[in-house]
């Protein structure tokens, strides 16, 4: 489809009045569930989360307020730079590993599978586990890293090391290690699609032109497979950074990142400074998603 | 057949590793699971025994897990039918610009990057300045199509990207009128694609944790409940408990696989064309 840039959604119909209904109409009509849906709760909460940011708490309540405090409060902290650093070094260490790990095999399965049905069988193994819990396969990690887990038990049984590692478990390595087990396959499913539009014929015009394996790597396959590196790093990175259930989970409390910060904020039903965070937070997100957006037009890659 | 290169052994052992990786630690607590009743979260096994299972099936022992995962349930196939109806809707109308549909299309991806606790957050606070009690079949039902829309919506946007508008014409050209059109060509061609809007409907439900946080009210969902047991209960049954929930999830995704396995096998046996019409 790539060669195909004038097939985009809304391209489509161009230029052909629907008999009826304007296209104006018919369009509204059908968006109308979608549109309900994101306003109710998508935009409505955003609405509020940015009000909110600027009410009072109590130690028992929220009240109406205009004020700055919690913006105050939290940009005059040295915790919250300390935690928003902490949350962009998960964010480009997973951004990283998940890249090598999520293209290696995407390239394998693209490139080096010659059947469609292997293809499919291979590529849908690597897809399951998306469909199943994040908190089982959380907690499925405690018997691997444990003080007397498996990876311990083989350390200390082929003398690498005296006594147990202590930083396997409630780390920032099992954090990580739990973020790529999580979301690899975020950035295997859309390489993987850009890789198979990819003309084969480009590849076979390279090695006949007598670029060697690596050439091809880099000057051919690479540079054509970026839109899904680039889908494949939104979903990524956001995701970790919007996370605070897996670095609570894998560090045993002991690490933090940002949402992290406004879950214990909840939890102390601190809501105004929490949504202050919240509001941080996303402005941070977003501008990270222009940022990348400016390398891939998502539309045309659908 | 063409010898393999020597990258194609180091690719595929790397790939090996990698489904290792994945599958591992799943299939390790499935074994530990099995621990007896003496044995504890970590290998080595102390017999063999279904004595966590068994725990599992009484009530007080680990709080309310049957009523979470009816819940849960429910909640899938309601979320499943209406990411479904939805997107297809939506779908439909992306199919020509129209006014505010850029609009829309940011928000959508706005919906999928958007941290959830800010859905959990913001749905929470709206309820309970309004004054509403948070339930899970209402705030908890809405902040979940905020995670699976946007992937019904997706996919649902590549389908029509790839949907050859010669069936439609000849569909329109023989007198069918729009409604016509779609319920007896339009759907069918894209049927298949629904069952795999469905499945991301229904096990993303089924499996969102951080949306429903706060939204859920009083009565818990599975994965909630589950959380809640990581931070008290220290015996193999959460590992019982976490076998059981990823079973059922893979009888439901083998479900679906088999469905289009199936539909496809039947259609290529009767010659039909349904479901070809994407170019």
């Amino acid at each position: 489809m790539a060669n195909q840039p004038n097939v985009t959604f809304g391209a489509l119909g161009a230029g052909r009045a629907g008999p009826g209904m304007s296209d104006a109409m018919s369009g509204w009509l059908l968006s109308a569930p979608l549109m309900l849906v994101l306003a109710f709760f998508l935009i409505l909460p955003i609405i509020m989360i940015v009000i909110v940011s600027f009410w009072g708490a109590t130690e028992f309540s929220i009240y109406p307020a205009f004020q700055f405090d919690n913006y105050e409060f939290l940009l005059s902290s040295p915790v919250t730079y300390q935690v928003f650093l902490a949350t962009i070094k998960y964010a480009i260490i997973t951004w990283v590993c998940t890249l090598l790990i999520g293209f290696t095999i995407a390239y394998f399965l693209a490139f080096h599978i010659r059947t469609q049905t292997w293809q499919i069988i291979l590529f849908l193994l690597c897809t399951i586990p998306f469909w199943t819990s994040n908190i089982i396969r959380m907690i499925s990690w405690i018997p691997f890293l444990g003080r007397n887990g498996l990876a311990n038990s083989a350390l200390v049984g082929m003398g690498i090391v005296d006594q147990p590692v202590e930083w396997l478990l409630y780390s920032d390595f099992s954090v990580i290690l739990a973020f790529v087990h999580l979301y690899t396959l975020f950035m295997v499913v859309p390489i993987f699609n850009t890789m198979m539009r990819i003309d084969r014929s480009l590849i076979e015009a390279a090695y006949d032109n007598g670029a060697t394996g690596l050439q091809t790597l880099t000057n051919v396959i690479i540079p054509l497979t970026k839109p899904g590196i680039m889908i494949g790093s939104i979903f990524v990175v956001t995701l970790v950074m919007g996370d605070f259930i897996t670095v609570r989970f894998m560090s045993g409390s002991q690490k933090a990142n940002v949402g992290r910060l406004i879950s214990n904020d909840i939890a102390l039903l601190q809501y105004p400074s929490a949504c202050a965070t919240a509001v941080v937070l996303l402005v941070t997100v977003l501008l990270v998603i222009a940022v990348l957006l400016r390398f891939v037009d998502i539309r045309k890659e659908l | 057949m063409e010898k393999r290169p020597r990258s194609f052994y180091l690719l595929a052992a790397f790939f090996a590793l990698f489904l290792v990786f994945l599958y591992g630690p799943t299939f390790t607590i499935a074994i530990l699971s099995f621990q007896g009743p003496q044995g504890g979260l970590t290998f080595p096994m102390r017999g063999v025994s279904l004595h966590w299972f068994r725990e599992l099936f009484q009530q007080q022992a680990v709080g309310d897990i049957w009523g979470s995962f009816g819940r849960s349930f429910v909640l899938g196939v309601m979320v499943m039918v209406a990411t479904v109806v939805i997107s297809v809707m939506g779908g439909l109308a992306f199919r020509k610009r129209f006014p505010g549909s850029g609009v829309v299309f940011y928000l959508i991806v706005t919906s999928l990057v958007i941290p959830s606790i800010l859905i959990s957050l913001g749905v929470g606070l709206i309820f309970s300045q309004a004054g509403l009690k948070v339930h899970w079949s209402t705030s908890g039902f809405g902040s979940q199509l905020t995670w699976t829309l946007p992937f019904g919506l997706l996919i649902m946007f590549a389908v029509f990207n790839r949907f050859d508008k010669s069936f439609e014409e000849a569909a329109r050209d023989q007198g069918a009128n729009a409604w016509q059109t779609i319920w007896s060509v339009v759907l069918p061609i894209i049927a298949p694609m629904l069952i795999g809007v469905a499945l991301f409907g229904f096990t993303l439900s089924y499996d969102e944790f951080a949306r429903t946080l706060l939204t859920a009210g009083s009565y818990n969902t599975l994965p909630l409940e589950i959380y809640g047991m990581t931070t008290n209960v220290t015996t193999p049954v959460i590992f019982a408990l976490g076998t059981l929930t990823t079973v059922f999830s893979f009888l439901i995704i083998g479900v679906f696989l088999l469905t289009v396995i199936v539909a496809n096998k039947r259609r290529a046996r009767r010659g039909s064309d349904a479901g070809k019409g994407l170019v």
